[in-house]
């Protein structure tokens, strides 16, 4: 049960992967469809049973009570949301991803206008060592889907996390820390998997006009709905 | 916070360190402008003559606060403004200034005066008429309370004309999501 | 130094420990022992050694905080930071040893001799101020014991020629009941389990049950349930993992056990080995008592010796035991965040369920006891459940180890059945004056004079063992503010929430204490509470905000006098915000002030 309604999985899915599938929309953004759910972002926060729990890595069991569209989980995402824009340099009208970006798509969809809190302006260089690819730390919000792509799919182990609480970085395979200087190529899945505008293609720029980018025709809400895999059979 | 209905509500506006577009913006209401202007009186503004800020029901303000002229007059805007609205990017998140908030002032300055030949013209001013630039540049709600936020770089003329129409009918302001955006 | 001179330093290390992955922490902190620094050279090492990505091993190495990526010192001084060595003076007499060594706070000295930084509570707090000098615990810190310290160092010294006696670490029991009384010799409390267990099949798990024991490490847990999940979990190995990383500030029940019950300890994990069918235990050991490891090992290598660990430990099933030690995070005490550390990552909670009875150690069927419980389990095996029950409350049977202290007159380790009151321990301990007392720890409840009858209990105030006494004259605000700053010291940086809440935290308490605070501070703080409570990951998230609960609510008048009488003060002091550019202008006229707002 899904705020009131009933919700079909199978065995092994998660309530997130449950509902994304029977086009039941939660927020989420460390998830992924194609990697081994995370946890660590906790925007897809529902009460299960009673107990509020991220729900990309919460089993789907018969007879779970599920809400998710309440105005406190609302007020939860929202707060996760500002705390990501503060915690970062995110400065979107020059952000290559903007438009095509989660983060900002799930601020917009959560009525999000301010961070509310102080930022934290960090000092994040960037690297630009790689022929092909260049990563902007300013706008990592640490969702390690580079880092499961990488270990998970490429097998090249090109990315990891480094230090802890607010000093949690990433980094790269190299002793130089310099993505140039790994085996990172830009076909590899880690360059497609980014959320938000951290790790971006070189030579692309802003090729897509404003009004036509990913979340200026649908909202992310929409949008997650159309990229959920579903049993076969059934359609959204 | 509801604005009671009067004829005409008393607006402000103002940019700090910011670049005027989210003012372009505003005007940019263009067919609607003339209904706003039915419904509002501009107090300071750069679209009036007026120097400081007098009572109002509602002050807009771009740019964020890179010196101690800025924090005067959001301070001023603050004190005679019931509703204060943060207005844009820069506004709200310091913006494109904010960019060298990593970096030390004291270096910048003399990187700019006293280092970089081109630019050097007789040391850094010390003129007491010019005002003084904080250490890092902030968004409006670091320095004051801030009611509500119309994000976007510049805002559309859609979603400032929601939100002023909003308050003035009294509503609470919602932007759909459609009228969030960043950029 | 270049790799061909690493293999002397990390041979032996990685020979001692095998090339596995799961011994990273493990190599890493004895390579640094040996060399005073993971220098990028031995990282490089490491990870070809044990055939990890580079970028894993700096990721382990980043997260531990005694683990040093730069070069630290030949001498390196951690000075304990919990609340009660401040109350005992910590900062003054790290100013004083500071000054003494031509020392910088958190800076190593130029020629290298010398660093002196702070540390989270590093459990000496019945006889603080504490510190570690690599990685040594030294407590009673005074002037005339800063002073001396200074000169061993600054003579050069070795560390293993510094006067015993500023190492010694008396127990300080100040109370005992059965546990601390237990008197049994080595082997009995086995042979009492595997009589159980011959009596009838899991005799022994059904007397744990009966006897009502629950976690001694917080969460309060039935002990019997726990042991009976992991032995009926599929699966071909199982582990028993003994968390003694005792990190709450203000407890040292588990120091003492391991000091001087060290062997009741291992006959707890060893019966428990036998009870669910494992052949292995690990003791996690916090960094912070290094330096029991040596005295830990020797009863290893004695209970090897008379048979009562190895093929037939006791006379019963194959059982032995690993120690690893932790280089310093409080996070690796959540059992999940403790299992990734013995597997030798970064010490992140994992994902629930799977739990760890199902899916622990190397996905193994584990059970996770903290020390008390392991040693409580032992004396059930020998007295039964019935004689457990006659102590304690209905929910809460047996007795609890205290660490009590803060400002009283006789601070150490009370054993107390459940069910004593507050009242009943401040008498005990020589408390004259208190005016609140913090039980559990921060994560725990901090309760002022009016509920001093409460009782100590699963069904009242549980706690995991730290009593912590206030007495007239300190500021509870400050308590607080040092605590949330301890959380986001400590927290893991995993879940959003937590990472980033506990900093937004200790800054607003930042601000209220500089002055700046006002009702905008207030509506924060219960924005946070919300966000934190309903959010984050693990217990550290969850717990991180109850000094602020506690405190707000009990002692508000700490706060309101610190707010300003604004609804809204600037985040920041804006006049000094004008200093940088001052400097650079040299104008100092009105104008280039900023004021408060007219
Ligand atoms: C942040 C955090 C820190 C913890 N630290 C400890 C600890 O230092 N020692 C401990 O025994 N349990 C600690 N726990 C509780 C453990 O997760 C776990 O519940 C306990 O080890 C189980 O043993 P028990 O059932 O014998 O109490 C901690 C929990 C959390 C959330
Ligand atoms: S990553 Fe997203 S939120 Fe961040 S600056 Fe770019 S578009 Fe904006
Ligand atoms: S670089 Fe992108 S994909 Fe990688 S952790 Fe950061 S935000 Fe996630
Ligand atoms: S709550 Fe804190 S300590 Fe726990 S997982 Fe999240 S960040 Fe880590
Ligand atoms: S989507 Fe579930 S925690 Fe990030």
């Amino acid at each position: 049960m899904l705020d009131g309604a009933p919700v079909p999985f199978e065995p092994g899915q998660t309530v997130l992967q449950a509902a994304l599938a029977a086009d039941r929309y939660i927020p989420h953004l460390c998830y992924h469809p194609e990697f081994r759910p995370h946890g660590s972002c906790k925007l897809c926060t529902a009460s299960v049973g009673g107990r509020l729990v991220a729900t990309c890595t919460t089993p789907a069991e018969a007879g779970l009570v599920v809400d998710s569209e309440t105005p406190q989980l609302r007020d939860v995402r929202r707060t996760l949301v500002q705390m990501l824009f503060a915690e970062g340099n995110h400065f979107c009208p020059s952000c290559e991803k903007s438009g095509n970006c989660q983060l900002q798509a799930q601020g917009s969809d959560l009525g999000v206008t301010t961070a509310g809190f102080r930022h934290l302006y960090p000092d994040r260089p960037i690297d630009a060592s790689h022929p092909d690819a260049w990563i902007d730390f300013n706008r990592c919000v640490l969702c390690e889907l580079c880092v499961r792509a990488s270990d998970e799919v490429d097998g090249k182990h090109v990315f990891a996390l480094a230090g802890r609480g607010l000093t949690k970085h990433l980094i790269v395979n190299a002793p130089s820390n310099r993505l140039g200087d790994t085996t990172f190529a830009a076909s590899d899945e880690a360059m497609q998997v980014c959320p938000v505008g951290a790790i971006l293609p070189k030579r692309v720029g802003f090729a897509v006009p404003i009004g036509s980018r990913r979340y200026d025709q649908r909202p992310v809400s929409a949008q997650a709905l159309d990229d959920a895999p579903r049993p076969a059979g059934r359609s959204p | 916070m509801t604005v009671p209905a009067r004829p005409r509500v008393r607006l402000a506006t103002t940019s700090l360190a910011g670049c005027f577009g989210c003012h372009m913006s505003l005007l940019d209401i263009d067919e609607k402008l003339l209904p706003l202007l039915e419904l509002v009186e501009f107090d300071r503004s750069p679209l009036t003559d007026i120097k400081h800020c007098g009572p109002c029901d509602i002050g807009l303000i771009e740019g964020g606060v890179c010196n101690a002229e800025n924090v005067h007059v959001l301070r001023e805007f603050r004190a005679n403004c019931r509703v204060l609205i943060a207005l844009g990017a820069c506004a709200i998140t310091g913006g494109l200034p904010a960019q060298r908030n990593h970096l030390d002032l004291g270096l910048c300055l003399q990187e700019v005066y006293l280092t970089e030949p081109s630019l050097s013209r007789g040391g850094i001013p010390n003129d007491p008429e010019l005002p003084l630039p904080l250490d890092k540049v902030h968004p409006l709600h670091e320095i004051v309370r801030v009611d509500y936020y119309i994000p976007g770089c510049p805002p559309s003329a859609e979603a400032i004309w929601q939100v002023l129409t909003d308050l003035i009918a009294g509503r609470l302001p919602q932007l759909p999501e459609r009228l969030v955006r960043y950029d | 130094m270049d790799a061909s001179s690493l293999s002397p330093v990390l041979d032996p290390i990685l020979a001692r420990w095998g090339r596995t992955p799961d011994r990273l922490l493990q190599v890493l902190r004895e390579a640094q022992d040996a060399t005073g620094w993971l220098s990028p050279e031995l990282l490089a090492a490491t990870a070809r050694s044990l055939g990890l990505p580079l970028a894993h091993v700096r990721g382990v190495a980043s997260f531990y905080s005694f683990l040093a990526l730069e070069p630290a010192g030949e001498y390196r001084v951690l000075l304990s930071d919990g609340v009660t060595d401040r109350m005992d003076g910590s900062l003054e007499l790290g100013e004083r040893l500071c000054r003494r060594l031509w020392a910088e706070p958190d800076h190593t000295a130029g020629d290298g001799l010398v660093s002196v930084r702070r540390t989270s509570c590093t459990g000496l707090c019945d006889q603080g101020p504490a510190a570690l000098v690599n990685g040594i615990a030294i407590p009673r810190l005074d002037g005339r014991v800063v002073d001396a310290i200074a000169d061993l160092i600054l003579a050069r010294r070795p560390l293993d020629t510094w006067p015993v006696d500023l190492f010694s670490i008396p127990t300080n029991v100040r109370r005992e009941d059965v546990l601390l009384r237990h008197g049994l010799s080595p082997g009995v409390a086995i042979a009492a389990a595997l009589a159980r267990n011959g009596a009838a099949p899991a005799g022994m798990i059904a007397e744990l049950r009966a006897s009502g024991l629950r976690g001694r490490g917080g969460a309060g847990y039935p002990t019997g349930n726990k042991w009976a999940s992991c032995e009926a979990a599929p699966g071909e190995s199982r582990y028993i993992v003994c968390n003694a990383d005792e990190g709450e500030p203000g407890t040292f029940k588990d120091r003492v056990l391991l000091a001087r019950e060290a062997d009741l300890v291992f006959e707890g994990m060893t019966l428990a080995g036998h009870a669910v069918g494992a052949t292995r235990g690990l003791l996690y050991l916090r960094g912070e008592y290094r330096y029991l490891l040596d005295s830990l090992e020797a009863t290893l290598a004695r209970r090897r010796a008379a048979g009562l660990l190895g093929a037939t430990a006791g006379g019963g099933p194959a059982f032995d035991v690993e120690i690893h030690v932790g280089a310093g995070a409080y996070i690796c005490g959540e059992e999940t965040a403790l299992l990734e550390s013995l597997e030798g990552k970064r010490g992140i909670p994992r994902n629930r369920p799977p739990y760890p009875v199902t899916h622990g150690y190397l996905g193994r069927p584990t059970v996770v006891d903290n020390v008390e419980t392991l040693c409580a389990a032992a004396l059930i095996a020998v007295h039964g459940a019935v004689a457990w029950r006659r102590l304690g409350t209905t929910q809460s049977s047996g007795t609890k180890l205290l660490s009590v202290a803060g400002d009283c007159t006789r601070r150490g380790v009370y054993e107390f059945p459940f069910g004593v009151t507050v009242r009943e321990v401040l008498e005990a301990a020589g408390a004259d004056d208190p005016i609140a007392v913090q039980v559990g720890g921060p994560s725990g409840t901090l309760i002022d004079c009016a509920e001093f009858e409460r009782h100590l209990s699963f069904e009242d105030l549980p706690t995991g063992g730290a009593f912590t006494v206030f007495g007239r004259g300190r500021d509870l605000f400050e308590v607080a503010r040092q605590h949330v700053h301890f959380f986001a010291h400590e927290s893991c940086g995993f879940c959003t929430p937590c990472r980033v809440g506990t900093s937004m935290l200790a800054s607003v308490m930042d601000k209220i204490h500089d002055g700046h605070g006002s009702r905008h501070e207030l509506a924060e703080l219960d924005r946070l509470t919300s966000v934190l409570g309903n959010g984050a990951h693990c217990g550290l998230g969850h717990t991180a905000m109850n000094p602020v609960r506690d405190t707000i609510t009990r002692f508000a008048p700490s706060y309101e006098r610190r707010l300003a009488s604004a609804d809204f003060a600037p985040a920041f002091d804006l006049d000094a915000a004008l200093a940088p550019a001052r400097r650079m202008t040299g104008r100092d006229d009105p104008a280039s002030h900023l004021g408060d707002a007219s």
